[in-house]
Formats: structure tokens, C-alpha cells, sequence
């Protein structure tokens, strides 16, 4: 059933490329074709269960599906602000007033480009849960600002490698290094000089990333809505 | 329930001949799939358990992979060799920033720059060793060094006090950052479904830009711009000199995937121009960095 190298090798170069079989080979043993079966198992309902977010709101494939998945970060953290504007937390001074607002104007921006961006495909608005957060609180609003802003990044990262549309990839490039500026200056209002230590950056002088499965986990807690990632890509 | 899927020896040998005649029109098919074991490594294990609807799709993308993407070594290499210039420039900065003590008005300030700076030490070894590992050769520092006043090489630049006055440090450190971070962003498309190395560069971007955060708190922190904030308005470089008004040409930007996101509502009537342009950051292509850093390198 495999051909003569022959067929293959008939090029002009005059040199029936001796290096052309052996990737061959190489490449049918690889592919485990040599044998003449490909075994095909599935499990395709295992697979769809796997990650938790199986039923609920349909995030979509492909490109749609991750700025499906960044318009959902950037509602969550839209919510968040608008509500930290809403009630500033005791002791709030001018200074974090103006910033948190910029931030809240910032996600604002993010969302509402999201969802212009993916019209019909857009994600419903969803329903935040902020339960665990006590806005009057300086130390918790800041806490949760922290976990959203390096979440965000993170996911930012990750996400990267699983678009294929270079100019949705230059998209989120725009806003994730807005994302890292807003979370080096919340590290900063927690602890002068945490910008960027080392519990985000490692040895490497490298952020995090995150896959998209990991980061909805994590963001799990805050999202009353259910969501389905079932199509999501990933790596 | 599992589903059980067999290819029959038919369907294998049309798989086998769809490959052949790739192979007819391009002799190289087997280097690319080779290339592409990793590719390969994942559909085969995929397909002991694929759908059997799904395996058109596996193959798809399988020679997509193949084809399409990744992006070419020797673009991946001269990105990240652009990269790795800009990240010698930074370093070979702070380096000297950081042991000038007597500057700094505190420890924590003193500790930013030292923080900053072994982030950038280790953006050059990491792009040094990832272009090594593609089997390229890292450039080096400019041999003839830096002329961080922005001379040219004449140390008397815009920027002369680079080293004995605090707020032009900051002002050129900010540059440097808010440069950094635009400059990766304007090359990351080029470096589509790059894989680890697309995700390596995100993750430098990003550190860059809380860098850049940071830089712009010590500037406001220390009462050399009342208004400059961690991020940037519309294209203000919030420094006095016009020098290095080139690294934020652009930013003014309020136009997004055929957006416009003034039009779009905010928290009460539309997104401001201000949010607008502080929002995303803008990319910089090559020509505009190298225009940019050209003052600092000693020809």
C-alpha cells in the first residue's frame, strides 16, 4: 500500500533526495500509519465534562470563542470596579479615587469593545457574585483588585497562542499590557515595590499564563452565570 | 458510552495518498510534517480516542499546522533578536541607574531599580538562550556602548543629567518601558500561533508594562509630573523635553478593530477620549523604534 520512494522523489534536482525517504519513514512511523491502522477511540463525552464548564452560556470556538473568554474576564472586572466606585471602601484617598476610576473607565472600554466586536456571537451579560468581597474594606477590595488584575494578565498570556487572527492576537496585546500596568499599581497600593515580584514574575523575568480552563476556574467563585467552554481551545 | 472508530485500510492509504501528492508538488511535505512532530505527537495520541466526526478536523488542522503555522525560524529569530537589542539597551540602563545610590530618595526606590534591572538581565539571557537553542546567534550589546543622555555618543544629549539628577533618570527609565512595551506589541503578530515562544514574549511584554507602571508612580510619587499616571493619556509623555515625544506618537489612538471606542457607552454617557486612548497601548513597527533609540546608541 506505500508507494516506491520513487514517486516521491521525482524532483528535478537530480538527487532523488536519499534525506526525503527517510523523513518519510520517519514521518509514517511517527504518524503510526506504517502499520496500515489508525485505531480511532473516542470519548467524546468524557472530553466535554472534563473542564467544568460544559453547560450554560455558549462561549463559541476558535477566535470567538477566547474573546467570548476575554469579554467574560473583562465584565467581571468592569462589575467589580463600577462597584468599588460605587462604594469606596474607608480611608479611600483622591489619588486612588481618580486611578480606580480610570480602571473601572479602563474595563468599561474593554468590555464594551468586546461586545460591539463579537455582536451576535457576544456572551449574554453576566451575572456577577462579589459576595466574598467587603467593599468597605481597603485591604479586601485591593486583595480582589489584585487577584482580577493578575488573573487578567495571565490570561492574556495564555490566550495568545490560541488565536489565529493576527490582529484579534495585536487586540489583546493592546490590552494586556494596560491590564499589567493596572495590576503593578494595585500590587503597588497593597505593597510599595510588589509591582513585580516574584510570586508573578519568575527567574526568568517571565509573567504567568494561564489556560483558559485554569483562569475560569479560579475566576469560578465571582460568576453566578454558567458558562459553557466546551468548545474553547486550549493547549 | 464510547464510541469505537476504526480507519479502514481504504481510508488509511487515501490519508497516505493525500500525502503523496503533496508530496509531488512539494518535495519537502515529509521535512514539514517532521517538523510538525509535535503536531503529529498530539493528533496521534488524539487519535487513539477521536470522534469519529472529528477526525476530518484533526487533519485539517493537522497539514493546517503544517503549512499555515508556526511562523518561519528566521522570523522567529530576527524577532527575537530585535527583542534581545532592546533588552540590552535596558539592562546596560540600569546597570548603571541602580549603583548610582546616592540618587535615590529611599531603599524602596533604590530596590525598584535593582528589581527592574534583574528582570532585564534576565530577558537577555532568555532571549540569548532561546535564539541559541533555534540556532541562531544572539546579537550582543552595542560594542561601542550607550549614550543614555541621548547624544548619540556625544554624552551631552537632552537627557545629560541622566545619571546625576533623579527626575531624568526616572524620565529616561520611563521611556525606556513605555518603548519596551510598544515595541514587543508592534512585533507579537508576527509571531502568531508561535507557541511557547509567542507565550514566552506575552510574558515578557507584560513584565515590561508593570515596570513601566512602576517608573510612572516613583515619577508622580516624587513630584516630577503632577498628572502622569501608570498608564498612558492619549499620547502625553508627561516629561518636559520634546525628545522623546516619538515613543508616544500614536498613542492618541481611539480606534480599535474598526472601533471607535468613543462611541460606545461608559459608566454615564459614552467612554471618554481620555479612557479611549489609556485603555490599550499601541504598538510601535521597527522603523519608529529604531528612530526612538537611535540618540542613545554610540555609533
Amino acid at each position: 500500500m506505500i508507494k516506491p520512494e520513487s514517486t516521491v522523489d521525482s524532483t528535478e534536482q537530480g538527487e532523488p533526495s536519499q534525506a526525503s525517504s527517510v523523513s518519510r519513514r520517519k514521518f509514517l512511523r511517527y504518524a503510526g500509519l506504517s502499520g496500515g491502522l489508525v485505531a480511532a477511540a473516542a470519548a467524546c463525552s468524557k472530553s466535554k465534562n472534563d473542564n467544568g464548564f460544559n453547560s450554560g452560556a455558549y462561549m463559541g470556538s476558535g477566535d470567538i470563542g477566547i474573546l467570548n473568554y476575554a469579554y467574560a474576564l473583562e465584565q467581571l472586572e468592569a462589575a467589580f470596579y463600577t462597584q468599588v466606585a460605587l462604594t469606596p471602601y474607608s480611608g479611600i484617598t483622591a489619588l486612588e479615587t481618580a486611578l480606580l476610576t480610570d480602571i473601572r473607565d479602563h474595563e468599561i472600554a474593554h468590555r464594551e469593545f468586546f461586545k460591539k466586536a463579537l455582536g451576535n456571537s457576544a456572551l449574554p451579560s453576566l451575572e456577577v457574585n462579589f459576595s466574598s468581597v467587603t467593599f468597605g474594606s481597603r485591604d479586601s477590595v485591593l486583595a480582589t483588585a489584585k487577584t482580577f488584575e493578575d488573573l487578567g494578565v495571565s490570561a492574556y498570556n495564555g490566550a495568545g497562542r490560541l488565536i489565529v487572527n493576527s490582529d484579534y492576537l495585536e487586540l489583546a496585546g493592546k490590552i494586556v499590557s494596560v491590564e499589567a500596568r493596572h495590576a503593578a499599581y494595585i500590587r503597588d497600593l497593597i505593597s510599595n515595590g510588589s509591582f513585580a515580584d516574584s510570586s508573578v514574575v519568575d527567574a526568568s523575568g517571565l509573567d504567568k499564563s494561564r489556560k483558559p480552563i485554569e483562569v475560569l476556574t479560579m475566576a469560578k467563585p465571582f460568576i453566578k452565570t454558567a458558562l459553557n467552554a466546551s468548545d474553547l481551545p486550549s493547549y | 458510552m464510547r464510541a469505537i472508530y476504526h480507519l479502514t485500510k481504504t481510508e488509511t492509504m487515501n490519508i497516505i495518498a493525500i500525502i503523496e501528492e503533496l508530496g509531488k508538488t512539494d518535495p519537502e511535505v515529509y521535512e514539514r510534517l517532521d517538523e510538525r512532530r509535535n503536531a503529529f505527537k498530539r493528533f496521534t495520541r488524539v487519535g487513539g480516542k477521536i470522534a469519529a466526526t472529528a477526525l476530518p478536523f484533526a487533519l485539517g488542522g493537522f497539514f493546517k499546522k503544517a503549512y499555515a503555522a508556526p511562523p518561519a525560524t528566521n522570523k522567529v529569530l530576527e524577532v527575537l533578536n530585535y527583542a534581545l537589542s532592546l533588552e540590552h539597551l535596558e539592562y546596560q540602563f540600569y546597570l548603571v541607574a541602580a549603583s548610582k545610590t546616592t540618587l535615590f530618595p529611599s531603599t524602596a526606590a533604590a530596590g525598584a531599580f535593582a528589581t527592574i534591572r534583574d528582570h532585564e538581565k534576565a530577558h537577555v539571557d532568555f532571549l540569548s538562550q532561546a535564539i541559541r537553542s533555534l540556532g541562531g546567534t544572539p546579537v550582543t550589546a552595542n560594542a561601542k556602548g550607550y549614550d543614555f543622555t541621548g547624544g548619540q555618543g556625544s554624552n551631552s544629549g537632552p537627557f545629560a543629567t541622566v545619571f546625576t539628577n533623579y527626575a531624568t533618570m526616572l524620565a529616561v527609565a520611563q521611556t525606556f518601558e513605555d518603548t519596551g512595551v510598544r515595541a514587543y506589541k508592534g512585533r507579537a503578530k508576527e509571531l502568531v500561533e508561535g507557541g511557547d515562544l509567542l507565550t514566552a514574549a506575552l510574558n515578557i511584554h507584560s513584565v515590561e508594562a508593570r515596570h513601566a507602571s512602576h517608573i510612572r508612580q516613583m515619577r508622580r510619587a516624587a513630584g516630577h509630573s503632577a498628572d502622569v499616571k501608570p498608564w498612558i493619556t492619549g499620547n502625553s509623555s508627561n516629561i518636559a523635553s520634546t525628545a522623546v515625544q516619538n515613543s508616544y506618537n500614536g498613542e492618541d489612538n481611539v480606534t480599535q478593530g474598526g472601533v471607535n471606542i468613543t462611541t460606545l457607552p461608559g459608566a454615564s454617557g459614552n467612554i471618554s477620549v481620555t479612557a479611549a486612548t489609556e485603555a490599550f497601548d499601541e504598538g510601535l513597527t521597527p522603523a519608529q523604534v529604531t528612530n526612538i533609540v537611535t540618540p542613545f546608541i554610540i555609533p
